[in-house]
């Protein structure tokens, strides 16, 4: 696989490290010369100096034949743009932006550059998991297969407490895959399994139905 | 209404001749003393005159609302970052439906390539390059 890492900053230069080390073959794009240089001292020819945004630097790095484009520089509007021409222009199927502020993820959606990865939402995905109680975290969201996975705590007095699973109203395009019980391991759960408060079921779902899933769980407004 | 976002030289211009063509006019810039190059050579403040005003980023879209893009007929885009321009005049077209995105580009290679996807760019470095070219290559006449 040929990959194309614009960005080599620690995201990209790291990347670029661990591709080659896994035999891929990469390019990294640095347009600052001092980082450039500096880079150079290890990945020799793997580094290509240039601003990855103009078409010649990514041409010169050889995008009309790269398997993967990942844009990581710091600068959103430069990610989104270099992701931009490499899959509309260059065709390439593959692409990963590095999404630096929150806030711009809609402008990586308005334009299709998918997926997106945004380092302050997965720490918050990780804190949601991690703290107790926090109700409902998106565990995986396929946004093209219109699926995706939910974690909840089943909280006491909830209608699905102490159901077992057959008798639990779910709606359409619904289904749980998994209990963790508190503190110990999770299975798959069979229709005669009873949910009890405290555990916390994984959900697979259409999206948007969110809220009649959370109404089984976790009432009282503690969804997320 | 027209909505330029970036009050350089060339925003500022375009701002000002649009002003006093008879349109309304929103300027949006990060820099608040950008405000002095509306002011500039008018004979009354930018706000007498008519025009508005808001200091913020062009991509964060609370700013170009405020800077009133929903109302936006004409959305020119003239930061000094061709990355900025082509995405802000993408969210504009895109997002917010702005019949006529006038984008300002400096690299001419993209400038072209965009045009082709139907932004409508403006390339001052493609007429610099074609002045220079008549001012090197053509015979000298007399």
């Amino acid at each position: 696989m040929y990959v194309i890492v614009v960005g080599g900053g620690k995201v990209g230069l790291n990347l670029a490290r661990e591709l080659i080390r896994n035999g891929q073959e990469v390019t990294l794009v640095e347009g600052d010369r001092r980082a450039y240089l500096r880079i150079e001292q290890e990945l020799e020819h793997a580094v290509q100096y240039g601003d990855g945004t103009e078409l010649w630097v990514l041409e010169r790095a050889g995008i009309q034949r790269a398997d993967l484009v990942v844009a990581v520089t710091g600068d959103d509007e430069d990610n989104i743009l270099i992701c931009q021409v490499a899959k509309e222009k260059y065709l390439c199927e593959r692409i990963i932006a590095r999404c630096n502020n929150p806030r711009n993820l809609q402008h990586f959606k308005l334009l299709g550059i998918q997926p997106a990865v945004s380092a302050t939402d997965l720490i918050l995905n990780l804190i949601e998991h991690e703290v107790p109680g926090h109700g409902l975290v998106h565990l995986l969201d396929l946004p093209d297969e219109k699926l995706e996975i939910i974690e909840v705590e089943v909280i006491d007095g909830a209608p699905a407490a102490g159901l077992r699973v057959a008798d639990i109203s779910l709606p359409e395009g619904s289904l749980i895959i998994s209990v963790l019980p508190r503190g110990k391991a999770g299975f798959v759960p069979k229709p005669d399994t009873v949910i009890k408060p405290g555990d916390e079921v994984l959900v697979v779902l259409d999206p948007g139905l969110e809220p009649s899933i959370t109404a089984q769980f976790a009432p009282n407004g503690r969804g997320g | 209404m027209v909505l330029v976002v970036g009050a350089g030289r060339v925003g500022a211009a375009v701002a000002k001749s649009s002003l006093a063509a008879g349109h309304t006019v929103s300027v949006l810039d990060e820099d608040p003393l950008s405000h002095e190059r509306l002011d500039a050579g008018q004979p009354t403040s930018w706000e007498d005159a008519g025009g508005r005003f808001t200091v913020g980023t062009a991509i964060e879209i609370d700013a170009l609302l405020a800077a009133g893009i929903a109302e936006a007929d004409i959305f020119i885009a003239a930061t000094r970052g061709d990355n900025t321009n082509i995405l802000v005049g993408q969210i504009a077209q895109k997002r917010f439906g702005v019949p006529r995105v006038v984008v300002r580009v400096l690299d001419p290679a993209r400038s072209d390539w965009y045009a082709e996807q139907g932004l409508h760019t403006i390339c001052a470095v493609k007429h610099a390059i074609k002045m220079f070219e008549q001012a090197v290559l053509e015979p000298v006449s007399g």
